[in-house]
């Protein structure tokens, strides 16, 4: 998708204008990089490498987590109180990044994750020790249905929508809180995962 | 400049709250039956889940097609593109289970899912971000 200018919000920065800005649904030059990660976790799952398999699973789970924490506990709360021209500034240079980098965080995580389980025989175990499996299973889905439902279509609409040559304000905040609030309840949430994967490690 | 006057949308029908029931639907039905490896789920909840969420699907492939002064062209350009992400994780989650030696009814089962949810995300993205665009005429 392509980029378009908008333009720069008067006295946002000293008394000057500040330059125009291009806002970017989706960073381009990011493309080869998710390409080269999806490629390897592929080589990963058809050698059944458990280096490669621990490898993405704790890197990929590590970053998710910390980024949804640090997001949703520390970032979305700054968000909040930061004035609309300030969140549309934040939020352009942010949102496409996220765009590119959760999904794929998310599915490196989750195939090398399930992968992991089989090779380890972690899903061999009986009830109810077996619950803290289907534990992590409810947790990542229901913040796949928060992410996937809530955060990601706000996140891509605040984009769309500074993309206007007058963009709605209101509604951009709106949906920055949104964002904010749905980035939250996912970091919130990922304290479970921690919990979870730290106990099933330690088995 | 930002215009903090207008309204924030028009009144749509509820076609993000159906995407998100059939999305939770699915889900529900590939937690149910993950929780029973390795061993094979009883089916039929599955199955109804399923089912119930192809039906949200399809309430909501009929309501858009009832929408008038809605931006298609964003509606398109931009369910394409996230329809093109969502198969490559969907088939590289379809290629995993193949790789596992899943096979008949579950696999099948599993792939419905996987194809619900391929459709319901870039449905329901494309639509979040097409409410809010002007109507070209």
């Amino acid at each position: 998708m392509a980029d378009v200018a908008i333009p720069a919000q008067p006295g946002m920065i000293g008394t000057q204008a500040a330059p125009r800005r291009e806002v970017q649904i989706i960073p381009m030059q990011g493309l080869p990089i998710v390409g080269i990660v999806l490629a390897a976790l592929v080589a990963a799952i058809a050698g059944n490498w458990l280096w490669a398999l621990d490898f993405f699973h704790v890197v990929g789970g590590g970053l998710w987590t910390g980024i949804d924490l640090f997001v949703g506990l520390v970032v979305g709360p700054i968000l909040g109180r930061m004035s609309i021209p300030a969140r549309q500034e934040f939020a352009a240079q942010f949102m496409p990044k996220m765009l590119l980098i959760m999904p794929t965080l998310v599915i490196a995580t989750l195939a090398s994750g399930f992968q992991l389980a089989r090779h380890l025989n972690v899903l061999a175990v009986s009830y109810p020790q077996h619950w803290w499996i289907t534990g992590s299973f409810i947790v990542v889905g229901v913040m796949a249905v928060i992410a996937l439902g809530f955060l990601e279509p706000a996140n891509l609409a605040v984009l769309f929508e500074m993309r206007k040559p007058q963009p709605n304000g209101m509604l951009i905040g709106r949906l920055m809180k949104r964002f904010a609030y749905t980035a939250g309840i996912t970091g919130v949430m990922q304290l479970a995962t921690l919990i979870i994967m730290t106990r099933i490690a330690t088995w | 400049m930002v215009n903090t006057q207008q309204p924030l949308e028009p009144s749509r029908p509820p076609v993000v709250a159906v995407a998100v029931v059939s999305m939770i639907l699915v889900v529900a039905g590939g937690i149910y039956t993950a929780a029973y490896l390795p061993h094979t789920a009883p089916l039929t909840p599955t199955v109804i889940l399923v089912l119930l969420s192809i039906g949200g699907l399809a309430v909501n492939a009929v309501t858009l097609m009832r929408l008038q002064n809605f931006a298609w062209d964003r509606f398109f350009q931009v369910g394409r593109w996230a329809l093109l992400a969502y198969l490559v994780i969907a088939g590289m989650l379809e290629y995993i289970f193949i790789v596992d030696g899943m096979s008949g009814n579950l696999l099948l089962l599993f792939t419905l899912m996987l194809a619900i949810y391929a459709v319901d995300v870039p449905l329901l993205l494309a639509y979040s971000v097409a409410r809010y665009q002007a109507v070209e005429t």
